[in-house]
């Protein structure tokens, strides 16, 4: 084990969080903005609407994401209407690309924890909402989605240590994340194990942090379960 | 898209995909069954008596489950090799070994699916009543009839739901081996698309592959549920 080359990669590795963590942020963000919705549509009474939500995660679901980036990054080009439209500033950056595969990707699962949320609320209480004459609106604002929310909330923060995990995934698109830049150093060096386990250590810590702030915020949500003094 | 890309025979590309998916399958039930073995001392480990034992099952879960797949994949492949050489050198071999892809391919996977089989296991074993383990000792039971009768048949019913999506993760997780050049469905989208400049084609074609693979498996897991749990009165 070659300890000195750790240390000198540690801080280059380091400088890939920072695209690791902007993957990570922006595509959480924008799938649960979209996985509510889809969630909604899912739940919807109308047949055309839970079939689109119900085939899109089926899809997302049962197909590895390393598809799903190949297919937009590189499949997309296949076609020459795409490449002569404006679309193609979007579609020829493998960091837009990766973005964006990571954004359906996520927004399938998280659909799915929210919509299991929502079904988890119990319809005394909504019931009551309605008889205090909420409208749907009012209803889902002040009572169904908070409860959803914090019954989802655990199986979200596993949904957002995968997505640390699968941004290591657009290491294979040329974006420099950690792993792509741990990649990159090895080419150089030729000392494959202590460089990946320094990168390891790096994704580790960021999943680590994850999960204390997870739980940090269950118990801040979940102020009747704890022992009063 | 030219869907005559894709026909069977030395025309299209069509066979080698067929050929690529049950390369895919293969892969995925070796490392599935790996991750089944490491499951057993896994979940035996983290309910054992001493503290360090408990450790080191608990670190490995950690550590597989918080470090990329990928990562794990790249460790293994390089550093299987690194390992292997180094052991030939001590027998005084100083020659280059390529382990083959398939075995790490599949030890790799193995090792991550290692990780979540054994958190269901360990769920699994916790959600049988103690009670019936003293009620099985009361009649005079041994420790491996109680093993056979008492919790086996039970573990399997509760770890059924939970070993299912472990398999929906394996399979997935082997077009990772790609990177290592083993010719399952990635690496053989991968190689056609480059030769035929359809990389559209030949990646939806692995997608779908993909969803045949994991929706017939869905079904197999559903029925094997039905069957554990043909002695459990339903209201």
């Amino acid at each position: 084990m070659n300890y000195e080359l750790m240390i000198d990669t540690f801080p280059k590795l380091l400088g890939g969080s920072y695209i690791t963590i902007q993957l990570v942020t922006i595509s959480l963000f924008i799938g649960f903005c979209l996985a509510i919705g889809l969630a909604l549509l899912r739940l919807s009474n109308n047949y055309f609407l839970n079939f689109f939500a119900k085939t899109y995660v089926f899809y997302f679901r049962g197909t590895p994401l390393l598809v799903q980036i190949f297919l937009i990054y590189y499949g997309i080009a296949q076609f020459e209407v795409v490449r002569e439209s404006l679309a193609w500033i979007f579609f020829k950056e493998a960091y837009w690309c990766g973005i964006l595969a990571l954004t359906l990707n996520t927004c399938a699962y998280s659909s799915e924890i929210i919509r299991g949320g929502i079904q988890s609320v119990p319809f005394g209480q909504i019931e009551s909402a309605r008889s205090t004459g909420m409208s749907r609106f009012l209803l889902y604002r002040r009572i169904i989605l908070p409860i959803a929310f914090r019954q989802a909330l655990p199986a979200y923060g596993n949904e957002m240590i995968l997505m640390v995990k699968a941004t290591s995934l657009v290491s294979t698109i040329t974006i420099m994340d950690i792993t792509g830049i741990a990649r990159l150093v090895i080419a150089k060096t030729f000392s494959p194990v202590e460089i990946f386990i320094a990168a390891g250590l790096i994704y580790l810590t960021i999943n680590f942090i994850i999960t204390r702030l997870i739980s940090y915020c269950e118990f801040k949500l979940t102020p009747y379960l704890q022992k009063s003094e | 898209m030219d869907l005559e890309l894709l026909v069977l025979g030395d025309t299209g590309w069509g066979d080698e995909m067929l050929r690529a998916a049950l390369v895919t399958l293969m892969v995925s039930l070796s490392a599935m069954s790996i991750g089944l073995f490491i499951s057993i001392f896994g979940t035996l480990s983290k309910l054992s008596n001493k503290i360090y034992i408990r450790v080191l099952a608990d670190a490995y879960t950690t550590i597989i489950r918080g470090i990329p797949e990928l990562l794990v994949i790249y460790l293994l492949f390089f550093g299987g090799s690194n390992a292997i050489m180094g052991l030939a050198k001590l027998f005084g071999y100083y020659g280059y070994i390529e382990i083959n892809a398939f075995i790490i391919g599949s030890v790799a996977v193995g090792a991550i699916s290692g990780a979540y089989s054994t958190e269901v296991m360990r769920g699994a074993f916790l959600a049988i009543p103690r009670g019936q383990v003293d009620a099985a000792k009361s009649v005079g039971m041994n420790k491996f009839l109680i093993f056979k009768r008492i919790l086996v048949p039970q573990v399997l019913r509760y770890a059924l739901p939970g070993l299912g999506n472990v398999w929906q993760l394996t399979l997935k997780d082997t077009a990772l081996i790609m990177v290592t050049g083993l010719v399952e469905i990635m690496r053989q989208a991968h190689v056609a698309s480059g030769s035929t400049y359809s990389p559209f084609t030949f990646y939806i074609t692995a997608a779908i592959l993909y969803l045949i693979l994991t929706t017939a498996s869905n079904k197999v897991f559903n029925s094997a549920e039905n069957w554990a749990n043909k002695g459990v009165r339903r209201a």
